[in-house]
């Protein structure tokens, strides 16, 4: 009665339930990722679009190559992957649940037949009698079997770790909860991004999609700090962080210390250290060659401002002791970037003390300005990434039950024993569902013992 | 003693048991496999005080950490964990002539670090400053270094398998007389990857769990995760294809090298070419 839509559906089942379609979406996976690791990720920087061609960094945006691990086409393949891994699961389970709920205790001349590992051991003695023996040996040195009699024949069943059977499922399912949480952790959850200058608050932060998200509580940065080992390398960026409900501050949480791997949680919602700079001002003087004409310049932090002969000006560095850099030289310095009204672009470094070097710099290049440095104000602003994500717990029971699942599917094996006794003789069989070498030694070794153990009592 | 002396000896010893590899290889005398993996025992000895005497060397000079943090102390410790995986193998297998397509990665390790590369004990930096590096490194390593054993023991497996095509009386002479059957390569291939894929799993999650405690993102596709993630793509299409019709035997040894290959490249390979936040540059 096979009509063509059933026909249809069959096909479709038995394609999603191919190991085929397996190896094709692991291997095509692992060949597609590559292109997000070669293209940058993200808005394209400029420099980057400058490398290729117009109609290449079309083609790229139009197939989501900015962005691809999440355009449609990667996203159907996660969900191809998680429609197989069910289909395989639904159709495969209901046999391993069988053989883990209602299995094979009885040895049959079939079964015996399929055994890797079978001996017969002959005997004079009654089954009936001689089967207490081999239960009593089996549940001392192996499991407790189930004693089943058929026409006077009795069979023996025991068996070690069967429920290792689900394991390769327990993996398979830690995927998929591993993507739940991924996703609840995308619907429901923000990453953003905050600065905050010494003495101030702030309430909102900025989302990566550049929405400001509103915290609900404030956040004060009372201090930041950053120490450094002798060689001159960063050894520590410190933010002292405090928590304000309606403006007071929560006393659990004032004068948090976060660093580096170090975090601030508060809420669901986290801080981590990221960032920091100068929100100070910074003090100049301007003026003519000739030197008059001086007006005083004040620029806050990384602004950038105006200079009367209408070029722009940005702090890029600065240092209170110039001299660690230059022996000879004395007194604080900034590094400042001009941009000139004709287009030009130079960075140089004025002084506080060397009025003179300002000047002669000005002088080699023509006209001007003179820019003398008049020191800084020191605020620093700590830069914070800001997270919250509910669905990382979920995340991590996937993992953890990932790696107990490969650890049982990999070590673990379902072994069986059957023993069948009849008039004159002992069979005993084994199987196991992995690592067959080992347990042929200890099927080899159990036997040797069973008939040890007869022969001693026969004695006897 | 200084761990810079302990560690050119260990570059001799590795560079010796593979020489004699070589030779038992030839020679067909197992006297000789013995004097090798002797010999890459006490090398992996010398290197295992030379590590330890590095820490400890790093905390005499007050900036104390485990030797896992630059680029030299990872390939370091990467040639420790190719011989310690191979060591165990030998212990429990006793397929001797596998060392000699495997010390020839340990070896080229120490070399390199050794020859290449500056071997400064240097604070760290403060990204690295976490417990967790110490768990990520050691777990993913392991994993690699079992891949690297898997590696050799899929060439021998071509060679081997190629042989038993084109030759009439396999296994009748020649080198190839002391290669395991292909079915025990097939195996040992099998078990190797067996170590080193639930390795990977755990250093993949210790990176997204220390990601997630130092920046609030526990998956960020940056250059080196996905790398990681398609090495893991592909032993896992390793692991399959071994239940998969059509796939066995070659195939599937095929996979283990191109796994290795991706293994490579995560480890050296996107920090060479690509950018990214994870900082054990070459530069
Ligand atoms: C489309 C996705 C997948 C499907 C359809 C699938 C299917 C299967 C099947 C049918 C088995 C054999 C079970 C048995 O022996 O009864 C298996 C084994 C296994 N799978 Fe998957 N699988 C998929 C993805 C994955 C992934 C991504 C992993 C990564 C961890 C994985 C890990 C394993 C492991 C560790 C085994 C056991 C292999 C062994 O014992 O050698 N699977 N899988």
């Amino acid at each position: 009665m096979a009509t063509p839509k059933r026909d249809f559906l069959q096909s479709l089942w038995d394609f999603f339930c191919s190991l085929k379609l397996t190896m094709f979406l692991l291997i095509s996976l692992a060949v597609i990722s590559i292109i997000g690791t070669v293209i940058p990720q993200g808005p394209p920087p400029e420099e980057y679009l400058a490398q290729i061609s117009p109609a290449k960094a079309g083609a790229y945006k139009a197939l989501g190559f900015f962005d691809m691990y999440h355009s449609w086409w990667f996203i159907l393949l996660l969900y191809l992957l998680t429609v197989n891994l069910v289909a395989c699961s639904i159709k495969r389970l209901p046999h391993i649940w069988k053989i883990i709920s209602q299995p094979v205790t009885t040895l049959s001349a079939g079964l015996e037949q399929s055994l890797a590992n079978v001996t017969t051991i002959p005997t004079p003695d009654e089954p009936a009698t001689i089967k207490e023996r081999v239960a009593a040996f089996l549940k001392a040195e192996y499991a407790a079997p189930g004693i089943t009699e058929i026409d006077g024949v009795w069979h023996l069943f025991a068996q070690k770790t069967p429920w290792c059977r689900l394991s390769v499922y327990c993996v398979h399912l830690s995927i998929i909860i591993i993507f739940i949480g991924s996703m609840i952790g995308s619907l429901f959850g923000f990453k953003a991004f905050v600065n905050i200058p010494e003495g101030g608050s702030i309430s909102k932060v900025m989302s990566r999609s550049e929405k400001e998200l509103d915290l609900g509580f404030s956040l004060r940065l009372e201090q930041f700090s950053m120490a450094k080992y002798p060689s001159g390398a960063p050894k520590e960026f410190k933010s002292i962080l405090t928590v304000l409900e309606n403006g007071k501050p929560v006393s659990d949480y004032t004068n948090v210390r976060v660093i580096v791997n170090d975090p601030l949680s508060y809420k669901g919602i986290t801080f981590y250290q990221s960032s920091y700079g100068n929100a100070g001002n910074y003090f100049f003087t301007v003026s003519g060659l000739d030197g008059k004409n001086s007006v005083p310049i004040t620029i806050a932090g990384q602004d950038s401002v105006s200079l009367p002969d209408g070029s722009s000006m940005h702090v890029t560095e600065s240092t209170k002791d110039v001299s660690q850099f230059v022996p000879e030289l004395s007194g604080a310095a900034a590094q400042v970037e001009l941009h000139t009204p004709d287009g030009k672009t130079e960075s140089f470094v004025v002084y506080a003390n060397h009025p003179e070097k300002n000047a002669l710099h000005a002088q080699q290049h023509g006209k001007g300005p003179v820019i003398n440095y008049k020191g800084a104000e020191e605020r620093m602003y700590t830069g914070l990434q800001v997270a919250k994500d509910p669905g990382v717990e979920i995340v991590w029971l996937g993992c953890v039950l990932m790696v107990i699942g490969i650890y049982a599917a990999f070590f673990l094996s379902h072994r069986r024993i059957w023993v069948r006794i009849e008039n004159g003789s002992i069979t005993v069989g084994g199987n196991a569902s992995k690592n067959q070498g080992a347990f042929q030694h200890t099927f080899e070794v159990l036997v040797e013992r069973l008939k040890t153990e007869l022969a001693k009592e026969k004695q006897s | 003693m200084t761990s810079s002396l302990l560690f050119n000896l260990t570059t001799f010893a590795y560079l010796a048991s593979m020489l004699v590899f070589f030779v038992f290889l030839a020679a067909r005398a197992s006297a000789l496999g013995t004097a090798a993996m002797l010999t890459a025992y006490f090398g992996l000895l010398a290197q295992t005080v030379a590590i330890g005497l590095r820490w400890k060397e790093s905390y005499d000079m007050g900036v104390g950490h485990a030797p896992l943090s630059n680029l030299y102390e990872s390939v370091v410790f990467f040639s420790w964990t190719i011989v310690l995986i191979y060591a165990l193998l030998d212990i429990k297998y006793k397929y001797r002539v596998v060392g000699a397509f495997v010390m020839p990665f340990a070896l080229l390790g120490m070399a390199w670090a050794q020859l290449g590369m500056n071997n400064a004990i240097e604070p760290l930096v403060p990204a690295l400053q976490s417990n967790w590096l110490l768990y990520h490194v050691v777990t993913c390593f392991l994993g690699y270094a079992a891949f690297a054993v898997a590696c050799g023991i899929s060439i021998m497996y071509l060679i081997k398998a190629g042989n038993e095509e084109t030759v009439d009386k396999p296994a009748g002479g020649g080198l190839l007389f002391m290669f395991p059957p292909i079915r025990v390569l097939d195996d040992l291939n099998y078990r190797a990857i067996m170590v080193g894929f639930p390795l990977l799993t755990l250093g993949i999650i210790t990176g997204a769990a220390w990601a997630n405690y130092a920046w609030g993102t526990y998956w960020s596709w940056d250059p080196k995760e996905t790398w990681s993630l398609i090495v893991w793509f592909v032993y896992a299409a390793f692991l399959h294809a071994r239940i998969t019709k059509g796939w066995v035997g070659k195939r599937a040894a095929w996979l283990s090298i191109i796994g290795f290959a991706a293994t490579i490249f995560c480890y050296l390979g996107v920090n060479l070419f690509l950018s990214g936040l994870h900082s054990y540059g070459g530069k």
